[in-house]
């Protein structure tokens, strides 16, 4: 409505209207034209200090902070699933790489937090521009299936390289300095006088990340890489007739997609202070699947919506899981009554939430958020 | 110092290689039998084994059938799975893209293998087979009867299979759906039915893979269906859409994984512990590199 009136008033084209290409991947328009975006950031700001200092406690930001360090991965598993359509089984390997970076680098030989985090992203990338090759060879189910079984050759390299890995026990994170510069996020970091709590400064880290990871990811699919890989996405064959190099792109995708994957585990350690093999089976692979199916393949937006709902959702049950509602179906104990485990019950709502979405959401929740602004947006032409 | 390895050790480990490769065929022809009717991976086969093996349990222990009869039961009701999943869910993704498919065959999974530990509970059980550790000898190796029925049943389903698609009409019609389904449809071929049918019979597949799988003294657990992903690297291995690559593929798998586990503590030790485990995925991957769609596979055209 106020599109028209504008239209009306000042008798030039409508201001949404896009004259360049440039305009057009615009990442942020003056608040005039995309106000909701600009709410959308202040409310993140506000957030991102109001929930740990006012609204939070300790365990909550715990959860929290968990469901950032799963949209970290997320993302990357979005850019290459969603953006370049190579679907990968095998994010768990990298998640696994970068949290074992992190327990040898900084857990074993004390390197400062910021050098082990790079060199985390960084052996990630490599290792992914390794695999990326495969799916040069290997297309579709094939490709699928090789990176399935980099899940179980890199669990059986954890589980046996112990010199680095700590075998098959795993390995402590506990002596890893946590600091950048004089914040100390190990012992809570002090802002203004303030000290604040390691849940609290950990929060911070992870979500700061977060908007860093997704600031690059969104730059990266709104230039040329971006453009390249959806091309490949929806048509390899007429990508490469139109001169995208797949070779590049395609590696390309899989270093980005693992290096995420590496921060995201290197964190993961962080915050579990350790980190054993099991951890980096197909569960977690399938869990990353589910998050960003669920948030919205394609979408930046979306993976960490996927992140939020899925892991908090299951923290949510776990913590209630005693609750009366929850009787007939989840038992807390020999003898309690109840169908599933707790587990159980997790696993079969993942199943359930997977087949649901991609049967009748198979946009994800980003989807719901895109109808409600598109219907804000053509009103009142909306239909 | 190296313990010596007779000939006799190797020629043990190729027969209990060859039948653990039929276990894997089993599974794998469950899974090619779907890809080549309707293109769809079925993470869910594994679901599928575990569910036959535990009716073939709950048939011969609970409701004290005879063995054999259990199967057939444990078969048709493996079936009857797989006409309702499809009907229930992959009815409605035809002609979605892979990665769609894949994710809903491994919600399925999920949901299965945890509604079959909820009904029977995390613990081992004990199958109730005839077989259970009895063996016999012949020349000089040790044959376990469970293995000498594995390998019959297998070459009785791979003879079936052969019948069924090559003489039967459903059959003809199921090859000519794989071919090309819009042609076949053209021609007056359900395509609906042909997708039923498939699913049915890897439900029933499956449920005698199950059966082999869990048979044996305390062999039956939830965990049953995660050797099912060692099946992948078989069906992969064979070329997604043969029945006979499935088979290949299997017994190679299952020799690979029989001689990694005999050879490699004592000559390449280097290579760590259990390493049979994955074994299996470095020979995939290296065969699929030197031939991308697997040693029977149909290479896939495509036209710009």
């Amino acid at each position: 409505m106020a599109a028209i009136a504008h239209a009306f008033r000042t008798g030039g084209p409508n201001r949404d209207l896009v004259l360049s290409y440039a305009e057009d991947v615009k990442l942020l328009r003056s608040p005039r034209r995309t106000p909701w975006r600009w709410v959308f950031l202040v409310a993140s700001a506000a957030l991102f200090w109001l929930l740990p200092t006012y609204f939070v406690g300790d365990p909550g930001l715990r959860v929290l902070a968990m469901c950032g360090i799963f949209a970290i991965g997320a993302i990357g598993l979005n850019l290459l699933t969603g953006f370049t359509g190579q679907v990968s089984l095998g994010h768990a390997f990298f998640v696994g790489a970068g949290a074992y970076t992190a327990a040898y680098f900084g857990g074993q030989r004390g390197w400062s937090m910021p050098a082990y985090l790079l060199l985390a992203a960084l052996i990630g990338f490599v290792v992914g521009g390794v695999v990326g090759p495969f799916a040069l060879r290997l297309r579709g189910n094939y490709l699928v299936i090789v990176t399935l079984g980099l899940v179980f050759l890199g669990q059986h390299l954890w589980s046996n390289w112990d010199s680095v890995t700590g075998g098959g026990t795993g390995i402590s994170l506990g002596a890893a300095p946590m600091s950048i510069g004089p914040l100390d996020f190990k012992e809570g970091i002090e802002l203004g006088g303030e000290a604040y709590t390691f849940e609290q400064s950990f929060f911070w880290l992870v979500w700061g990340l977060v908007a860093l990871g997704a600031l690059l990811a969104k730059n990266l699919v709104r230039s040329r890489p971006g453009r390249a890989m959806q091309a490949i996405r929806d048509r390899d064959l007429s990508a490469e007739v139109i001169g995208v190099s797949l070779a590049r792109y395609k590696v390309g995708a899989f270093a980005w997609s693992s290096a995420y994957a590496a921060v995201a585990g290197a964190l993961y350690g962080l915050l579990q202070q350790y980190v054993s093999p099991v951890e980096f089976g197909l569960f977690l692979s399938i869990t990353y699947l589910a998050m960003i199916i669920i948030g919205g393949l394609g979408t930046i937006f979306g993976s960490v919506l996927g992140a939020l709902f899925v892991w908090g959702g299951r923290s949510m049950i776990e913590q209630n899981s005693g609750q009366a509602i929850f009787d007939p179906l989840i038992t807390t104990g020999s003898g309690e009554p109840g169908i599933f485990t707790i587990g159980e019950f997790n696993a079969v709502l993942y199943g359930l939430a997977i087949v649901l979405f991609l049967l009748f959401e198979p946009r994800g929740l980003a989807a719901f958020w895109f109808r409600v602004k598109s219907w804000f947006l053509t009103w009142p032409f909306s239909y | 110092m190296l313990a010596a390895i007779t000939g006799d050790d190797l020629l043990q480990t190729g027969f209990s290689g060859v039948a653990l490769g039929c276990k894997y065929a089993l599974i794998a022809l469950g899974f090619s039998i779907i890809f080549k009717a309707t293109g769809v991976i079925n993470f869910a086969q594994g679901a599928f084994v575990l569910i036959g093996a535990y009716f073939t349990y709950h048939f011969t222990q609970t409701w004290s059938l005879n063995f054999y009869l259990s199967i057939v039961l444990a078969m048709a009701a493996g079936a009857l799975v797989g006409i309702v999943i499809e009907a229930l869910v992959l009815r409605r993704l035809v002609n979605e893209a892979p990665v769609t498919v894949i994710m809903v065959t491994i919600g399925i999974l999920f949901v299965l293998d945890n509604v079959v530990t909820a009904i029977w509970g995390p613990d081992n059980r004990n199958l109730g087979d005839p077989w259970g550790v009895d063996t016999r000898e012949l020349l000089g190796v040790t044959l376990a009867d469970r293995d000498m029925w594995t390998i019959a049943f297998t070459g009785l389903v791979l003879v079936a299979f052969y019948f069924f698609f090559r003489y039967s009409t459903l059959g003809l019609a199921m090859r000519a759906a794989a071919v090309d389904p819009e042609a076949a449809m053209a021609q007056g071929i359900p395509a609906r039915r042909v997708y039923r049918v498939s699913w049915a019979i890897a439900g029933m597949v499956a449920a005698l893979a199950g059966t082999t799988l869990a048979a044996g003294s305390g062999q039956l657990s939830p965990a049953t269906g995660a050797l099912a992903l060692v099946a992948f690297p078989a069906m992969i291995l064979g070329g997604l859409d043969s029945p006979l690559g499935a088979v290949v593929g299997g017994i190679i798998i299952g020799l690979v994984q029989q001689y990694t586990a005999l050879l490699a503590p004592e000559y390449f030790d280097w290579v760590g512990e259990s390493f049979e485990r994955v074994s299996p995925y470095l020979v995939m991957i290296v065969i699929l590199l030197i031939r991308p769609f697997g040693l029977y596979g149909t290479r896939e055209v495509r036209r710009v």
